[in-house]
């Protein structure tokens, strides 16, 4: 059980296409203004945007850390070819801990402090067991574990953070294959960086228009947006350490300090339920995975 | 490897009922993977699968036949929960099955401590699609074999399986994952089911159909797979294969329901070093695996004396009547 004071905010690596110069201010007002304990960055989705901002990585990373923010190093989600292996070594050779999104990178990371991302099956005890005993000291779980689940992760690893997916688009599936280069007619190889269009994702709804998915290159979210808000004391209650936000176009600071203020007890989750309302009235809100149901719905309790 | 140093290409064939076991064995199949009767098989349709006693016969009758039986219990143990999961690889162990296929790091950590003489296959599920990551497996468990994910291309097979420290499996015929195989909860985004919790993928309990002005509109949980006029064809509402729509066009975003086939592409799988070559489908009828575990068999026999390969169209007993080499061509990069 974790006190909803003592839990800490996370957030995820930015999981969209941004221009570079968006991507550093973005980072840059994170570190001076979000309530935010640990920022993980770095490219996850697709190695072929990793030259646009490597050059103002380092700057962001030091900003970040003046900031007072633990900075983790984000892995690839789907690394096959062998320049994107490589970029794990190396990322496994910095000074701050790395967050494995793919089973490749572990050899690199077993034995030393590191982080495993939401995009690791970890689906029971056993293998987060497995995994802390290996050296990871935090666990991001998969956003689609249920509580029952996420408690008896949390009670077989209490040395360990476990972290719960708590705001965003949900990540639901990877693949090798570019979707946005798919629909503008293009391959992966000449794909144009045609997803830089779409800085949260672009949505995809059902020919009956119900809003359904949204497309980010080779990954597939949801079109909600998930938000545990509400369930954010619940998680504590299991023993979660850390809620995972997602970055979006949204104002991150104002949804960073929603949620500070809501775990710190100075904000009623409604009221909070309604100030991210407010932030962006058109989102849909989902927490169904957490409630051991369809994961697009908004389960109440 | 050429041809003549490397062991003939291992045909891996699906079985959903005893029956269609004895089937697959007489049809030519090297080994025959199936699950046991619950959640612990990424294949947990009603009426399917083995329960003990039926793996058991299963497994002797393959062996009297000269063919293995892989026990798949390919699903991830349920948290708090893991008695099932470990239960179907204790008795997978002592029913002699000849390997498990497992993707879950608590079940494979399990198997490896409790059955260090159970041969272990890491199962699609588990996602690897690097050697590195198949060294992992490898490492820490004894991994003997990685069942490949169905988003390499050749090239990429050949590079993994060069640099793997054990045995590689490719798909070979039907269901086609486009999405990376274990790491895909888009079905229990629609249905709260998923294939890694729960064994199943856009299941039929959740399917419904409707029609709309003579359109039929076909349904997964709360969401339009598809519609489709009355002249063109209706297939399963399988989330991925379903028709959308955005800012930029509508159709089949993510792929058509088309099936995978690559026996043209065996000379080349088999230059890759891959060891064996899998079907899909043991949701399947036994219609569909004598006729595809037969073709596949004249296919690598041929392949193995250097004949020219038969072409006959195996097209009409796929999902969506077509077939693609998928990945494997890539055609995507």
């Amino acid at each position: 059980m974790t006190n909803p004071q003592s839990m800490s905010l996370t957030l995820g690596p930015l999981l969209f296409n941004w221009p570079a110069d968006l991507w550093r201010d973005f980072y840059a007002r994170i570190a001076d203004e979000a309530p935010i304990d640990t920022v993980c960055v770095g490219e996850v989705v697709c190695s072929k945007r990793l030259p646009f901002f490597s050059d103002v990585l380092p700057d962001v990373i030091e900003r970040l850390e003046r900031g007072g923010k633990t900075v983790i190093l984000s892995s690839l989600a789907l690394p096959t070819l062998r320049r994107e292996l490589r970029y794990g070594a190396t990322l496994a050779e910095a000074s701050q801990m790395v967050e494995a999104n793919d089973v490749s990178i572990l050899p690199h990371l077993i034995g030393r402090p590191h982080a495993i991302g939401p995009l690791i099956n970890v689906y029971n005890e056993a293998a987060a067991r497995f995994l802390v005993e290996k050296g990871a000291c935090r666990i991001a779980l998969p956003p689609e574990l249920p509580t029952a689940s996420i408690a008896a992760i949390a009670a077989a690893v209490p040395e360990a953070t476990v972290e719960v997916w708590a705001f965003g688009r949900v990540p639901l599936a990877i693949s090798a294959r570019c979707y946005h280069a798919r629909l503008h007619g293009r391959t992966k190889d000449s794909c144009q960086f045609v997803c830089e269009k779409d800085l949260d994702g672009l949505p995809v709804d059902t020919l009956d228009g119900e809003e359904f998915l949204a497309i980010n290159g080779v990954q597939t979210l949801s079109q909600s947006y998930c938000n545990l808000i509400v369930d954010a004391h619940l998680l504590a209650d299991y023993g979660v350490k850390a809620l995972r936000l997602s970055p979006h176009t949204w104002d991150m600071v104002a949804v960073s300090q929603i949620f500070r203020d809501t775990l710190d007890g100075t904000r009623e989750p409604a009221h909070a339920m309604r100030a991210l309302h407010t932030l962006a009235p058109e989102a849909v809100f989902s927490n169904g995975f957490m409630h051991g149901t369809n994961g697009a719905i908004y389960a109440i309790g | 490897m050429t041809a003549t140093e490397r062991k003939p290409l291992e045909l891996v064939c699906p079985a959903g009922t005893p029956a269609a076991l004895r089937t697959a064995v007489e049809a030519g199949a090297d080994a025959v993977y199936c699950g046991f009767r619950d959640e612990t098989n990424a294949r947990n349709f009603p009426g399917l699968n083995f329960n003990r006693e039926e793996m058991a016969s299963a497994i002797t009758y393959a062996r009297t036949h000269g063919a293995k039986v892989l026990v798949a219990i390919n699903t991830h143990a349920r948290a708090g929960d893991p008695g099932p999961w470990r239960q179907a690889i204790d008795d997978a162990a002592a029913l002699g099955a000849y390997a498990v296929i497992l993707a879950d790091l608590g079940l494979l950590d399990y198997a490896a401590g409790r059955h260090p003489d159970l041969r272990l296959h890491l199962s699609v599920q588990a996602a690897a699609a690097s050697a590195d990551a198949i060294n992992f497996y490898v490492d820490a468990f004894g991994v003997k074999r990685a069942v490949l994910p169905r988003v390499l291309t050749v090239d990429e097979i050949a590079a993994v399986t060069h640099h793997a420290r054990c045995e590689t499996e490719t798909f070979a015929f039907g269901g086609l994952c486009v999405m990376t195989e274990g790491r895909c909860s888009l079905s229990s985004y629609a249905t709260g089911k998923s294939p890694n919790m729960n064994g199943v993928c856009s299941p039929a309990s959740h399917v419904s159909y409707r029609k709309d002005d003579g359109t039929l509109v076909s349904r997964l949980g709360d969401f339009t797979i598809d519609r489709s006029a009355p002249d063109q064809p209706v297939g399963y509402p399988t989330l991925c294969k379903g028709r959308f729509k955005t800012a930029i066009g509508e159709g089949h975003l993510f792929e058509e329901p088309v099936s995978l086939d690559v026996r043209t592409l065996l000379p080349a799988l088999a230059a890759a070093g891959v060891t064996a070559i899998k079907i899909e489908g043991r949701q399947r009828s036994r219609a569909y695996i004598k006729a595809v575990v037969s073709a596949f068999r004249k296919s690598v026999d041929a392949l193995e004396t250097r004949r020219p390969l038969p072409l006959d169209s195996l097209a009409p007993l796929t999902e969506g009547q077509t077939v693609t080499g998928g990945a494997y061509q890539k055609t995507w990069r």
